[in-house]
């Protein structure tokens, strides 16, 4: 048992796997067959490269905007592997990677960001809610998910993942207490990437640990190194098997680092230095996760320099999908918002396509007329 | 047939619908144990155990974002604000969340979830207590709206609720829950949403109302039989969708337009449906379209919560007035 070794308010954090690949933590590495440390390991790169990629399309023109994930990835995908395939994801926007690792597609992913709803209609099979931008607000849907697995006995966790910035807000109490009050099977992800947008954690609350937050709700939480992909597995199975026997919820915290901009939009140089930004990158998950990849003779670089030269050939022929796919059509645009339409809704959108039609029609003719003059002169 | 209040048809509802669908669930606030502060979810608890009715801690938000997950992962969710006024705590998932999923994951997940209220005034009650708040959800898209004024339509506009595939909001006016009683099948039926009902049938004026404001015009409209004026009330039923024909219909038959609410004036729900008359019948009108409503001012407390609910005093004077309106 780990999570009640590690007490927060002891500021105690785990760690399997350190910043150089060294195992730190023998007793408590967890067994994981080399099947999925290779998935973990490739999906986890393939997060990097398309995040990378997008931000240049991004800066390029091409894509509108959107919320980096580098630096998170082990926070994202060390836990989504831990979890079975019937599990829900709550997530909030930057779980690209956890997305992937759940069964969203790359295609799906760049086509909600962007700009398209479609990209956030997951295959039927793949338990993840859509993005959800308004901070917190997941947290409840999580707490929903997991009391209905509860009740229809479906052996579901559900799982969300919030943001430092986010353990500010009252919907986290609130959907925490609800679902602790209730015993549903949750865990709750604080990716503590040390920032929310501008204002550093330390400036948000006088806790000393998000993880010690658990401690008022008489839940379990653990600080976790979340730049170690073992340990953010370990720990998030065991909170799954606590849920799964009716134990309850599971607070997690990890700490990580955001190395990107909060989006495209944000310009991290003006409230954190370089310095900063070169010490996190010393603690790459990647990285180590490679190491340790290698050190148990699983991956070799001539391996990795094949995966790089994929994955870019990957990501690079899925954003080019993406940027040739098809607009929403009216009917998208109209049809979802209720199960069947009401007629006002129906009125509007008739009115609207006959307005559409009759420009349409319009500048035809106007076309047509312009050719014509052209001809006669 | 029984004799049932508006509250007691309520409360007869959700035992039908949690006895035929194993997956209705009903919670809120002390609305598990003792039955809700009004006593609507009364028994159901004993009967249908804590996992299917319970008690919440004091979270409307908690309650809300949980509503929505449930109604996602399978369940039938009928979740109670204890008061309207306090809806605002959980607003942001009302507004942000509830009638947006189905939108946003291109029908992948839709939720099919009821939110209950007491709503309205007119029960001497504190602050935060008495508001007609029905517009703040009008103005949210994917959600809809359900006011019944009698017992026979609140048992059929429940049972429709439950069972409609999209997120529904159902007020109940707290004035009328045991106001007066009525004959209500004891066997299930369903009032459709999005379909009003003509009260009275009329010819000089057409008067919109919904919830207890429904009974103030039916007093209203007696009060006028001996100066001869035929009023046509329409009781909106469900202000989302909006039985738009229903109305329109009527307008253009009578030529005039009266729309009573309880809520404030500014942007109240009179002002949509007046814009939808004089869009679709505005060479039938005799008389501008008007609207007897609450002022905009907070709902006063009880010593002079009078001056802010139409009455039917208000109401028949009002009706006079454009009856003998003169270009």
């Amino acid at each position: 048992m780990i999570i009640s070794k590690y007490d927060p308010l002891k500021l105690e954090q785990f760690q399997v796997l350190d910043s150089e690949g060294n195992i730190v933590n023998p007793k408590f590495e967890p067994k994981i067959d080399d099947k999925t440390l290779l998935h973990m390991y490739k999906t986890m790169s393939l997060a990097r490269m398309a995040d990378i990629k997008a931000l240049q399309y991004q800066r390029q023109g091409r894509m509108l905007t959107y919320a980096p994930v580098q630096g998170q990835e082990a926070a994202q995908v060390g836990a989504m592997a831990a979890l079975e395939p019937q599990d829900w994801l709550s997530p909030a926007f930057r779980e690209f990677a956890a997305m992937l690792y759940k069964g969203v597609t790359l295609e799906q992913l760049y086509l909600y960001w962007y700009g398209n709803e479609i990209g956030s209609k997951f295959a039927d099979d793949v338990n993840v809610l859509p993005v959800n931008v308004p901070i917190g607000s997941q947290v409840g849907h999580a707490s929903g998910l997991a009391y209905a697995s509860k009740v229809l006995k479906k052996n579901q966790v559900a799982v969300t993942y919030i943001g430092d910035g986010g353990t500010s807000h009252g919907e986290f109490y609130e959907a925490m207490n609800f679902a602790t009050v209730f015993d549903a099977p949750m865990i709750t992800i604080i990716q503590n990437n040390q920032y929310a947008i501008s204002t550093p954690r330390h400036k948000a609350t006088k806790a000393k640990t998000l993880a010690q937050k658990a401690v008022a709700f008489g839940i379990p939480g653990i600080q976790v190194d979340g730049n170690d992909v073992l340990a953010m597995y370990a720990v998030t199975k065991e909170a799954a098997e606590r849920a799964r026997k009716g134990e309850g919820p599971t607070l997690i915290e990890a700490y990580t680092y955001r190395i990107g901009p909060h989006t495209t939009s944000d310009d991290p140089t003006i409230y954190r230095k370089d310095e900063e930004v070169e010490q996190w990158r010393l603690k790459d998950p990647i990285k180590r996760f490679r190491i340790y990849l290698t050190n148990k003779k699983l991956w070799s670089d001539a391996q990795e320099e094949q995966l790089q030269k994929e994955l870019e050939e990957y990501v690079t022929e899925t954003f080019k999908k993406v940027e040739n796919s098809d607009n929403p059509t009216i009917d998208d645009v109209f049809d979802y918002t209720f199960v069947n339409n009401p007629a006002d809704l129906i009125e509007q959108k008739e009115k609207y396509m006959k307005y559409l039609k009759q420009t349409f029609l319009q500048s035809l003719k106007e076309t047509s007329k312009a050719n014509k003059n052209l001809k006669e002169e | 047939m029984a004799e049932m209040t508006l509250l007691q048809a309520i409360n007869a509802a959700l035992f039908e619908q949690m006895r035929k669908d194993p997956t209705v669930v009903v919670f809120g606030e002390d609305a598990g144990f003792e039955g809700g502060v009004f006593r609507v979810t009364k028994g159901l608890q004993q009967e249908f155990g804590v996992d299917r009715v319970f008690d919440t801690p004091i979270s409307e938000a908690g309650i809300m974002g949980s509503a929505i997950g449930m109604a996602i992962n399978g369940l039938k969710p009928i979740a109670e604000m204890q008061f309207e006024g306090f809806m605002f705590n959980g607003f942001n998932q009302i507004a942000v969340h509830m009638g947006r999923m189905r939108n946003r994951s291109r029908g992948k997940y839709s939720v099919p979830m009821v939110l209950r209220m007491p709503w309205g005034g007119g029960i001497r009650a504190l602050e935060h207590h008495s508001e007609a708040v029905e517009s703040f959800i009008a103005h949210i898209p994917g959600i809809k709206i359900v006011i019944p004024s009698t017992p026979y339509d609140a048992k059929g506009l429940m049972a429709a609720a439950i069972q409609d595939p999209d997120p529904v909001v159902f007020f109940e006016p707290k004035k009328i829950y045991r106001a007066f009683k009525q004959e209500v099948p004891e066997t299930e039926y369903i009032v459709p949403i999005g379909k009003a009902r003509v009260v009275e049938q009329g010819k000089d004026i057409t008067v919109v109302a919904w919830g207890s404001m429904v009974r103030e015009v039916q007093t209203a409209i007696k009060s006028l039989e001996k100066d001869n004026i035929s009023v046509e009330l329409i009781d909106l039923r469900t202000i989302v969708p909006m039985d738009t024909e229903t109305i329109v219909n009527s307008v253009k038959k009578t030529g005039r337009l009266l729309v009573v609410h309880e809520a404030v004036r500014t942007l109240g729900f009179a002002t949509e449906i007046i814009t939808r008359v004089i869009e679709k019948a505005f060479l039938n009108l005799e008389a501008p379209p008007t609207r007897l409503t609450g002022f905009d001012i907070a709902v006063p407390l009880p010593r002079g919560e009078h001056h802010h609910m139409v009455d039917p005093k208000r109401i028949a004077f009002e009706i006079k007035q454009l009856v003998n309106y003169k270009v």
